[in-house]
């Protein structure tokens, strides 16, 4: 196997899409763990 | 099932490296093509994974349809999301494939042009779930997918029946391919499939979370209402 350009390019784009997508899952998920913290909060009723 | 999560991972991480090293090393290289033809072992998995995405979407929509159940909503909304990020890597690859291959990164024909339409209309329904804060959402979304869901065999048989520039399927088509690529197709077709099925696992559990604080936050507001103004 040759280091084939557009080989390297599909093989790369198609990890950095995955990785972004995944990197936005994660973002999301410690984004709600703040807000559950908030809400547990003493004085904060939920 | 949290528990098991790290060890699916695990096993998941393994598989893809396998399936990485089999189609850069382990496969032939393609006679006529060269080491280009390497992009099938992403490029044809992707689609795959996405049309069974869309099915499972479609059931779940369905199901929602009949029962009003909110599992089937969380799930129709994941198998989307996700459908939607395998279709992608599929319309993104297959140019980048296509330009070495067929001197073009892209034309109208009907499979290319049918897969683009499927990815629109997907993607409209992420959309249409997004924005839209009516309570009839979940279920306008649904019948959207049922819809959606009629497209995926038009676009998988599209290749049969219009004379396109897109080679015949592998698999259940009147193409034929090498039982050692074969081999490595399948094995990254599985590969990605943990890979799909651990990634919706993920969205899913964020789903569910995402909609006991969105619950949370109405309670208290309910609660106290002067305190969730500030």
């Amino acid at each position: 196997m040759k280091g084939n350009p557009y080989l390297v390019a599909a093989y790369a784009v198609t990890w950095i899409i995955h990785i972004t997508y995944l990197g936005t899952i994660v973002r999301r998920y410690a984004r709600l763990k703040r807000e559950i913290e908030e809400l547990k909060r003493p004085g904060v009723r939920s | 099932m949290k528990k098991a999560f790290p060890i699916v991972g695990l096993l998941t991480a393994i598989l893809l490296i396998y399936a990485l090293y089999m189609a850069l090393i382990g496969a032939p290289t393609e006679r006529t093509m060269g080491d280009v033809q390497r992009i099938f072992y992403y490029h044809v998995p992707s689609a795959l994974i996405g049309f069974e995405l869309f099915f499972i979407n479609f059931g779940a929509s369905v199901l929602y349809l009949i029962k009003r159940n909110p599992v089937a909503d969380i799930v129709a909304l994941v198998t989307a999301e996700v459908g939607v990020v395998f279709l992608t890597v599929n319309l993104v690859t297959g140019p980048i494939w296509a330009r070495p291959v067929w001197g073009i990164w892209w034309t109208w024909d009907m499979r290319l042009t049918s897969t683009l339409v499927l990815w629109l209309i997907y993607v409209s329904y992420l959309f249409l779930r997004r924005f839209s804060s009516s309570g009839e959402t979940p279920l306008l979304a649904a019948a959207l997918a049922v819809l959606g869901a009629m497209c995926v065999p038009f676009v998988y048989f599209s290749i049969w029946f219009f004379r396109t520039q897109h080679p015949q399927p592998v698999m259940g088509g009147g193409g034929s391919i090498d039982p050692r690529m074969l081999h490595v197709l399948l094995i990254n077709w599985l590969a990605f499939s943990c890979f799909a099925f651990l990634v919706g696992w993920s969205r899913y559990r964020l789903e569910t979370l995402q909609r006991e604080v969105d619950h949370a936050h109405a309670l208290q507001s309910l609660l106290d209402p002067r305190g969730s103004a500030r």
